[in-house]
């Protein structure tokens, strides 16, 4: 893992949360540039240490409600590239796809706070997200999964596992890992799945994003 | 007489009494029941006689029985009379009346024919109509008048210049005499206030005890609201619950799964302690779920954060069978409306999950006309039975703790639709 080193503002009001994940990320090369416990605090840290990324919590003071996730699309309204992470402990999509509609829906993840204790999927979530991918939780997208949704109708059971895939933030070479298949193959599936969800050709990663945005069915 | 006068009695032996504001309320109470009284009783001839004559073919028998209510609204005008004059201490806010157990106007005229407190008002209705009007108006008309008369006789004889007729009565032409009868207007009016202010006193002691709640009425008044106050109670401590355990146990899990994670990275690949470590992490993974599921069961973020078309969203989300959700609402709802309807809906996608063999559902929700109305459909074989226990008069005490109705339609074969009415108001919301 030779990702680029990072810096970051975190902001996660539970101390042992934070402490945890500056030094987690610090073992990886990347840099928290500022650890923050609250909505306003993150802000500030934002003006004043532009970051490459983002990772905040959902829940924080002063409303303990979802301020973290409103900062976070706030901060998106003012810089539609800032990639920013959510983690959260709640497997809802209203809150994904809240997060996913802000800017220009690039650089967004919404990562469950279960998946930070795999280390190293955490951090090539954040890297993914950093470098412009859209992460969404795996478990976000199985629940997705159980639902029959019209525009998904349409997909296979495969290309449905491809979109899964894609929503989750893998790349092709990872979704052909994943499922055992060759590149071409991969390929086709995702030409297909854009061409169901009537997404016409346009700039590759964008089209990938509005296909996990309909997934989401924001 | 009865205590919820006894203030105004006290007031009238005190010195201050005639630089109180007492005795003009109690001409205004006077001057305005009687008015309302001689309205009634206009507005009940021609209703009565209106009735009568059409009871002939059929039509105005509808119509009597609606004359029955009319002490209804003249009780809570009476009502609203008492506490705006302020002569009647124990007038509480809330009438004798119950809330109908469920909405619509047929459940509530059964109700309010049965209640007693109906036929109580009926009768004061009756009484004021045609028995204290006349009484109330000759009182405030010969306090008020008379003095009244007399005081005006120096001003009109200056105005005049000539003479001027007092009272009618007889014919004053020297200013002295005048300026006599004035002083003497100002002595009757302040002698006058003492009987007015004891028949208001009066008046108002009579309508006060037949009109506020009593007994029972008393006591269904009170455990509606403290029904009310233990379900918020109940609302604010599942909040609290479901805060520390998010704020500590989830925490806490997540920095030891963590620490997991990491020490993982540490071990030896493929020695024991990695797979030891690799078995503990799993574990904590598998409470750190566990642990989600109930505090989202406890209470769902969602809820707070979005309100209820989210909440019940996520709600379909979550069940096995596909759930088409649809709601139209101007704002968010009361927090214990909110939580009753959302606790409602996922126990009735439970339970169709559960035994319904449904394909396909659908949850509606809308508010209109003071009423939260949720529907859940779905196209299963039906045949649902309430007194079967599957988890249905649960759902019901649910509903009903904040004054709403569930009611089932489930013949067998389907489709089963199952409908809350909540009676509330939206909260207008910033937003």
């Amino acid at each position: 893992m030779s990702a680029p080193a990072l810096r970051i503002v975190l902001a996660e009001d539970g101390v042992l949360l934070r402490e945890g994940l500056v030094g987690l990320l610090a073992r990886f090369g990347h840099r928290v540039v500022a650890a923050v416990g609250d909505a306003h605090a993150l802000h500030a840290a934002v003006a004043d240490h532009p970051p490459d990324i983002v990772i905040t919590d959902v829940r924080m003071p002063p409303g303990q409600t979802d301020e973290g996730l409103r900062a976070a699309v706030a901060l998106r309204e003012r810089r539609p590239g800032l990639p920013v992470l959510v983690l959260s402990q709640y497997v809802q999509r209203s809150y994904a796809a809240q997060l996913l509609d802000s800017g220009t829906g690039t650089g967004v993840g919404y990562l469950l706070k279960d998946r930070i204790s795999q280390v190293e999927e955490f951090v090539a979530a954040v890297a993914a997200v950093a470098a412009g991918g859209t992460v969404v939780d795996p478990e976000v997208v199985r629940r997705l999964l159980g639902r029959r949704r019209d525009p998904l109708e349409r997909l296979t059971p495969r290309e449905r596992e491809v979109l899964a895939l894609i929503a989750e933030g893998r790349s092709n070479a990872a979704i052909c890992r994943a499922l055992v298949l060759s590149e071409a193959a991969v390929g086709k599936h995702i030409g297909n799945i854009l061409m169901k969800l009537d997404l016409p050709p346009a700039e590759e990663t964008h089209r990938r994003v509005l296909a996990v945005l309909r997934f989401l069915g924001a | 007489m009865s205590g919820g006068t006894a203030g105004v009695w006290r007031e009238l032996t005190r010195p201050a009494f005639l630089r109180s504001s007492l005795p003009w309320r109690a001409a205004g109470y006077l001057l305005a029941s009687g008015t309302a009284g001689l309205l009634l009783c206009a507005a009940l001839l021609v209703t009565a006689v209106t009735a009568g004559v059409l009871a002939a073919v059929l039509v105005g028998l509808p119509l009597l029985a609606a004359l029955a209510l009319v002490g209804l609204p003249f009780a809570a005008w009476e009502r609203w009379l008492l506490r705006a004059v302020r002569l009647y201490d124990a007038i509480p806010g809330a009438g004798p009346h119950q809330v109908p157990s469920r909405p619509g106007l047929p459940a509530w005229l059964r109700l309010r024919y049965r209640e007693q407190a109906t036929w109580r008002e009926l009768g004061f209705a009756v009484l004021a109509a045609f028995v204290l009007w006349p009484v109330e108006l000759v009182v405030v008309g010969c306090a008020l008048a008379v003095p009244g008369y007399l005081i005006a006789a120096l001003p009109l004889l200056l105005a005049d210049g000539d003479q001027v007729n007092v009272l009618k009565l007889w014919q004053v032409h020297s200013p002295l005499v005048a300026a006599a009868l004035t002083l003497a207007g100002v002595v009757a009016l302040a002698l006058a206030a003492y009987p007015l202010t004891a028949v208001a006193a009066g008046r108002a002691a009579l309508a006060g005890t037949v009109l506020a709640p009593a007994g029972q009425e008393l006591r269904i008044g009170e455990l509606v609201s403290s029904r009310a106050r233990l379900v918020d109670a109940f609302e604010a401590e599942r909040r609290r619950i479901e805060r520390d355990l998010h704020d500590g146990a989830q925490q806490r899990l997540v920095a030891l799964a963590m620490a997991l994670g990491l020490a993982r990275l540490d071990a030896e690949p493929d020695s024991e302690l990695a797979s030891r470590l690799a078995d503990a992490h799993r574990q904590a993974d598998h409470v750190l779920a566990e642990l989600r599921e109930l505090i989202n069961g406890i209470h769902p973020q969602v809820l707070t954060d979005h309100g209820l078309p989210d909440a019940c969203a996520d709600a379909a989300d979550r069940s096995p069978v596909p759930v088409e959700v649809a709601f139209e609402l101007t704002g968010r709802l009361p927090a214990a409306v909110e939580s009753a309807g959302y606790f409602a809906v996922s126990e009735a996608l439970t339970n169709l999950a559960k035994h319904s063999g449904a394909r396909s559902a659908r949850i509606h929700g809308h508010h209109a006309r003071g009423l939260l109305v949720i529907e859940v459909l779905d196209d299963g074989r039906g045949g649902a039975d309430p007194a079967l226990g599957t988890g249905l008069t649960g759902l019901a005490d649910r509903v009903a703790v904040v004054d709403g109705v569930l009611t089932l339609s489930s013949p067998p074969g389907g489709p089963t639709v199952l409908r809350m009415e909540i009676p509330c108001t939206p909260i207008a919301t910033a937003a």
